[in-house]
């Protein structure tokens, strides 16, 4: 299974970037390193626009991070309605900042930009999988 | 560089639904701005189409566009930036005028995003975001807008009431411009019902979807002279640029793209924000006009709640900004909105702007972006 199993809806069929994928399904939210000038890249790169390379290996993303912002949506487009109202919001880690969804049960003890977060990965239905960003 | 000035400037109504089809939306605007200028389409050695091509069932509308307004054998091709697409063109007909290859080049925006329904556009637009690490959230221009207004109001203290004096302006021009799609009268009371789009953004802090088209056309220096009375001349073209990926944005309190595109315009014009008499912002919501408030330095940073607070951006103002409603009020054709925003500016400078004519206004500034702060341009014109 490829990185069209990525989220709520996959735009992308096809990428070098696919391990991400079976790393969600290792529990794990990874970026990339480039082994030749040690950049590191979140989301994770196939290619370093630093030097150049190609070659690059996975690390995780680890530890707590502050969350920047956030955003709780009462509307969605289109393939997404279902899951009306969710949280988007970008939290700020050692190796990088993260988009993605909130977990919904943190609506229940308020959010507030600069709390502590972590990622967790979510099982979605069809097989499908992604991450969230919860409080730590 | 060589002086290139704008001699002439149209723009069509801006409707929830254009009953025609876009060769005849882009008419509207073309017509608008030749009729009673003496120019015709023999004049204009150049043409750029601009608008965002995921609306259109017509591939490659530039020849479709071209040939409607009589502009064959002439070159033309297609711009685009998303929502900044006609700012865009605009920067590629001053380099060709200003690089001696074409003397007379047409700008002309169009969108008709009546051809989709709006649960397909939130989704095509969400794509105006990174599709591979982001759109699979489920994401929207409502809630990258609203990350923003969230993190301003963090870091500086900004309310919900703040946005809506931005839209309380914003309609008190929308009710007099009879070109706008949003032509209400509203009240603070209407702006604060808590109708949610993307917290803390309300229904009235989020501009419509509209058809419409606007057509600038742009000449050299001899030519402007020889073709319009009153030529307005292009000061500065500053444009930059932005992650698209949030992850890769450094602040969530303004736009990055925004602020180096106003210094770029400034240096090349050789003016500050201070100088600025008139000014065009682009209000896709009122959290961006409130940032562009700062990121143009019309405010420092954070200050941006106490321009609008006193007033200083109505026509009576300090800095009168969108006096024609913006897209809050007109609405926001992709494409077209732009050739609007400088048509807007353009009329001021020239005194013609009618009931919202600011006085005695020389220099004014057009800001107009892509996506979310993907794509920053920011032009500047004068009347010498
Ligand atoms: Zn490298």
């Amino acid at each position: 299974m490829g990185f069209e199993q990525f989220g709520v809806v996959s735009f992308t069929a096809t990428t070098k970037a696919e391990k991400f994928v079976d790393f969600l399904r290792e529990g794990k939210v990874c970026g990339t390193i480039c082994k030749a000038c040690g950049a590191k890249f979140f989301p994770p790169r196939s290619d370093c626009n630093v030097c150049l390379s190609d070659d690059m290996e996975w690390f995780e993303i680890l530890g707590d991070g502050n969350l920047l912002t956030y955003t709780e949506a009462m509307y969605a487009p289109a393939g997404f309605e279902k899951d009306v109202p969710y949280l988007l919001g970008v939290a700020e880690f050692k190796d990088g900042k993260v988009f993605g969804r909130l977990d919904k049960s943190m609506l229940e003890d308020g959010i507030t930009p600069g709390m502590k977060i972590k990622l967790k990965v979510v099982n979605l239905e069809e097989g499908r999988v992604s991450y969230e960003l919860t409080a730590a | 560089m060589p002086k290139v000035g704008v001699v002439a400037v149209g723009q069509s109504a801006f409707v929830r639904s254009y009953p025609g089809s876009i060769r005849e939306l882009a008419f509207e605007a073309f017509r608008d701005a030749l009729s009673g200028s003496g120019i015709n389409a023999n004049k204009i050695e150049a043409s750029l189409i601009c608008s965002a091509p995921e609306y259109d069932k017509q591939r490659t509308p530039a020849g479709l566009i071209a040939e409607y307004l009589g502009l064959n054998p002439q070159p033309t091709f297609y711009v685009e930036s998303v929502c900044s697409s006609s700012s865009s063109g605009l920067r590629t007909a001053y380099a060709l005028i200003a690089s001696g290859l074409h003397d007379v080049v047409m700008v002309l925006g169009f969108q008709k995003m009546s051809e989709i329904s709006s649960a397909e556009s939130q989704e095509r637009m969400g794509r105006g975001a990174d599709i591979q690490w982001e759109a699979p959230f489920g994401t929207m221009m409502p809630a990258y807008y609203a990350m923003h207004a969230r993190g301003h109001f963090t870091k500086y203290g900004t309310t919900e009431e703040d946005l809506a004096l931005i839209r309380l302006k914003s309609s008190t021009y929308g009710v007099i411009n009879e070109k706008a799609v949003f032509r209400k009268s509203l009240t603070l009371d209407k702006i604060m019902e808590p109708k949610y789009i993307a917290t803390p953004l309300k229904m009235m802090d989020c501009c419509a979807n509209a058809d419409g088209s606007s057509c600038i056309i742009l000449a050299s220096e001899d030519r402007a002279k020889d073709l319009c009375e009153k030529p307005v001349w292009v000061k500065g073209v500053g444009m930059a640029t932005a992650p698209i990926n949030m992850a890769g944005r450094d602040t969530f309190s303004g736009l990055k793209c925004a602020n180096l595109a106003a210094k770029r315009a400034y240096d090349m014009a050789g003016v500050g924000p201070k100088d600025i008499d008139v000014a065009e912002v682009h209000d896709c919501f009122t959290i961006a006009e409130m940032m562009a408030y700062e990121d143009l330095g019309f405010a420092e940073p954070g200050q941006g709640k106490e321009l609008i607070r006193n007033k200083e951006t109505y026509k009576e103002g300090r800095i009168p900004v969108n006096v024609d409603g913006g897209l809050l009020s007109k609405g926001h054709p992709i494409g077209a909105t732009g050739g609007s925003q400088i048509r807007t500016i353009v009329l001021q400078l020239r005194g013609e702007a009618g009931e919202i004519q600011v006085p005695n206004a020389k220099t004014g500034l057009v800001h107009n972006i892509g996506g979310v702060g993907i794509y920053g341009n920011v032009t500047i014109f004068g009347v010498d």
